[in-house]
This record gives structure tokens, sequence and C-alpha cells, in this order.
């Protein structure tokens, strides 16, 4: 079973839907109980990084969520909730992160060239810097959707996919079983689908 | 580079999509859901659903499907039509929609677009405008394009984007159903003064249009059109793979 960690950000409808139809049991939950007998944790997130990571500590599933990655458990962030895995985010003052990804969460404005609209909105292509198991059924240049303002970034080590605007923004991170896509995968058609059945297929610690 | 997105648009009454709808293998051509799956299928990059319904019994009915249609098709939605007060906006939001459109519920009460952009972000906010020349400048038409509000398109869609609008859909009433291509003068217009997404719709024919579109002005986003997609006068793949071979950046499927 994947949990999706419900800790009252977003809505998380085509989220579960679209692990339904890659044929997961896909649990909607706050429970650390839960939490702790799944096989994969799902990090999801939208809205501000500084009101999300406050929801998460407010719960106590920060904790639960660091515990469990620290175990080897797979765990998949989603938008905000990738954001969620680096050490801090400088989003409307200076939040910190879970930890499990070593980076920031920087704006984007800065970095992309006069005229780039922000937030970075709309289909665009994935570029693959390494192989990694999450993306083993995409080719180079398909696309996915995005939604964000900010970025991760000193995260190089660790960047997994990438995606041009301007600059390559941080498209997917990974470090052992902790796992991070900025895009939306339940938004992203067929090639989001297949990155989810992926995530699902993946055994254990990669 | 993001690609530049082909939008089909559903108008749904009574939870049935109207203006008739002709493809073959379709078991059901007037099912909201059979068609956005058809459509999300075909490389559609997002699809919108454009509620004209009137009564409590349609408005039930239209939320069902969407809900359904959330469930199976997993590309953005964009939800219009009736759309009032933040109620509303939570209303569809919960169903499954990505974004709102907004267009006489902004024009009875402007302070709709920032109340629902501080509560769901600019992203899921967009101002749809339909406008006609009048007298040499671009009029705000309200009530489905039948009745001149007399306000300046251009400086409504300025106020909108300050207000928090993070989208513009542009319909021109001058160039709808004509056939003859977007109304690129008008789009222009909106393109100098808003820097958030701008989705052009009305007048779109042939595959053409859209490649003088994207060609002729580069900051325009999406095209959105109907019934020639509907009619298959249209087909969205070789749509698309003819925009991709005139180096539009495109997401083929």
């Amino acid at each position: 079973m994947i949990a999706i960690v419900d800790y009252g950000v977003g809505n998380l409808f085509s989220l579960t839907c679209s692990l339904r139809a890659v044929g997961a049991e896909a649990a909607v939950t706050g429970d650390p109980a839960v939490l702790e007998k799944a096989d994969k944790i799902i990090l999801p997130g939208v809205g501000a990084f500084g009101d999300a990571a406050a929801l998460l500590r407010r719960n106590g599933l920060d904790k639960t969520v660091t515990r469990l990655a620290g175990q080897g458990k797979p765990l998949l962030g989603i938008c905000l909730g990738m954001q969620l895995l680096f050490d801090y985010s400088t989003e409307y003052g200076h939040h910190e992160g879970l930890g499990l990804i070593p980076g920031s969460i920087q704006p984007i404005r800065p970095v992309v060239p006069a005229g780039y609209k922000v937030p970075h909105i709309g289909w665009n292509a994935l570029h693959f810097p390494r192989p990694h198991p999450l993306f083993r059924y995409l080719t180079e240049g398909d696309c996915v959707y995005f939604v964000h303002s900010f970025y991760g970034t000193d995260c190089a080590a660790h960047t997994i996919a990438t995606a041009e605007y301007g600059p390559e923004l941080t498209a997917a991170v990974a470090k052992d079983n902790v796992w991070g896509v900025q895009f939306h995968p339940e938004k992203s058609g067929k090639v989001g689908l297949n990155i989810l059945r992926a995530f699902c297929e993946e055994v254990g610690v990669c | 580079m993001i690609a530049k997105r082909i939008i089909p648009c559903l108008d749904v009454k009574n939870g049935r999509v109207v203006k008739g709808v002709n493809f073959q293998g379709l078991s059901d051509v007037s099912s909201p859901v059979e068609l956005a799956r058809y459509y999300s299928d075909c490389g559609a990059d997002e699809l919108v659903f454009y509620d004209i319904t009137a009564s409590a019994e349609g408005r039930a009915l239209f939320t069902d499907i969407l809900t359904e249609t959330a469930a199976t098709v997993f590309i953005p939605l964009t939800v219009g039509g009736g759309i009032n007060t933040v109620e509303d906006f939570d209303r569809v939001l919960k169903c499954g929609a990505d974004k709102v459109s907004v267009n006489s519920g902004a024009i009875r009460d402007p302070s709709l677009i920032r109340q629902a952009a501080e509560r769901y972000g600019d992203q899921c906010v967009v101002l749809s405008v339909d406008a006609k020349r009048v007298d040499g400048t671009f009029h705000v038409f309200a009530k489905g394009g039948r009745e001149d509000t007399g306000m300046d398109a251009i400086q409504w869609i300025r106020a909108g984007v300050q207000n928090g609008a993070g989208e513009i859909v542009l319909n021109s009433i001058d160039t709808d159903g004509v056939k003859g291509g977007f109304d690129l003068e008008m789009l222009q217009a909106v393109c100098e003064v808003v820097d958030v997404p701008v989705i052009a719709s009305g007048g779109a024919g042939r595959a053409e249009h859209f490649v003088t579109l994207f060609e002729t002005l580069p900051k325009v986003d999406a095209g959105l059109a109907a019934s020639i997609f509907h009619f298959g006068e249209v087909s969205i793949p070789e749509l698309k793979r003819t925009l991709a071979s005139r180096g539009i950046p495109m997401r083929l499927v």
C-alpha cells in the first residue's frame, strides 16, 4: 500500500486516482501508524513552503516521515512535497525543510531571462543528466506539467532530471530511497502515469 | 522550453456536451467524460469544461461528471461557467478542477478575482474575457457576448492581472465562429500589457491559423477551440505535428 501524506495542504483527489489508474493501492492518511505500515510514502503539497512545513510539524508528521525515510522506506515528494525534502527554503523568509536532500529552495525569477513568465507553468521537456529507475519508462524530451515559482538549488549531485527555462531548472532529485519531482505526474498524462508506475514497482532501496 | 498548448473546450449542459460532436469510435458522443478521455489520448494539453447549465440540478450533474473526468483523465482541467463566488471555486476545485475561469462573475464583482487568488493562488484563477471592437477600441461584453459593458477590455484585463488573475482567455467576438483565423490585433494588444499566459480563443478554422497565431505572437501560450475539434475539421495529433514541424514547441504524445 502507498500512503499519501495528508497534512491539510492541497487536493489529493487526482493523485489518489492516478495511483489507482496504475494499479496501486493508495491511502490518503495523516495517521503515523498507517505511514508505518505503508510500503511507500508520497509527500504531496501545494501552496507556500512555510505554511506547509508548519502544518507538517504541527501534526508531528515531519518526524515520522524523516524517521521512516531514514529506515529505507521509499519516499516520493511531489511539487511542494519535493521542496520540503530539501534543507531549507527562502520563500517569504527562511524555513527549514526535512533535510533529506542537500540543497535549498530559491525563487525562479532572478535566474530566468526577462520576458520568461513566473510561475513556470505548463508542459516542459525533461532532460536526464543520469539514468534513474523513476524514469525508466521515459525518453529524453518527454513533457510533464509544471506549476512553480521556486526551485531546488545546490543539489547537482542528486539531480536526476532538469527542464530548460532559460537555465536548466531542477525537475527531479534522488538520494538513495528519497525521490522528488517538481512537476505534477498526476497531471502529466501517460508520461506522468509511467513515472508513478515506476515508483510503485520499485522495490526497496535502489 | 514551455510547449505551446492546444486546448479543446467542451460546453456542458445538464451533464451532457452540447453542440453536436462527430466522432467515429465514441459510443456516446455527448458524454463529457468519454470526450475528455478521447481528447486526452489525442494529445490535448488541457481541457476546458464550460458549464452552461442554469438549474441547480444541472449544476449537480456537472460536478458529478467533473469528478468522474478528473478520476480518469490526468491532464489539467479548467472549469468555467457559473462561477460567481469563492464558494463556486471551492465547489469545482474539490471535484478535481485545477484552474477556474471567471467571466461574468468577475464583471459583477471584480473583487472575486482577488479573493480567489488569495485563497487558491494566482495560478488557479483564469480571467476569461469576451471582447469586441466598438468605435475603434475593444469593449468587454457580458452575458455570453450579448451585452456591451462599456468597459475597455485592455484596462479590464490589466486590472484583472493586477488583482491576481494568473492566466487570460481572450475570446474575440469579432472573429468567433468566422473560422478566418484568430484575432491577432486584439491578442497583441493584450499581450503588450500582461505578463501572464494568454490563451487565444475565437476564429480558428484550420491548422494554419494556429501556425500563424504562434509565429506572429510568440507571447501567446495556447490556442483554444471547440467545434473545429469536435467536428474533426482539425485533428489535434495532426495539428500538433504541423506546429512542431514549423518549429513551434509542442508536446507530442
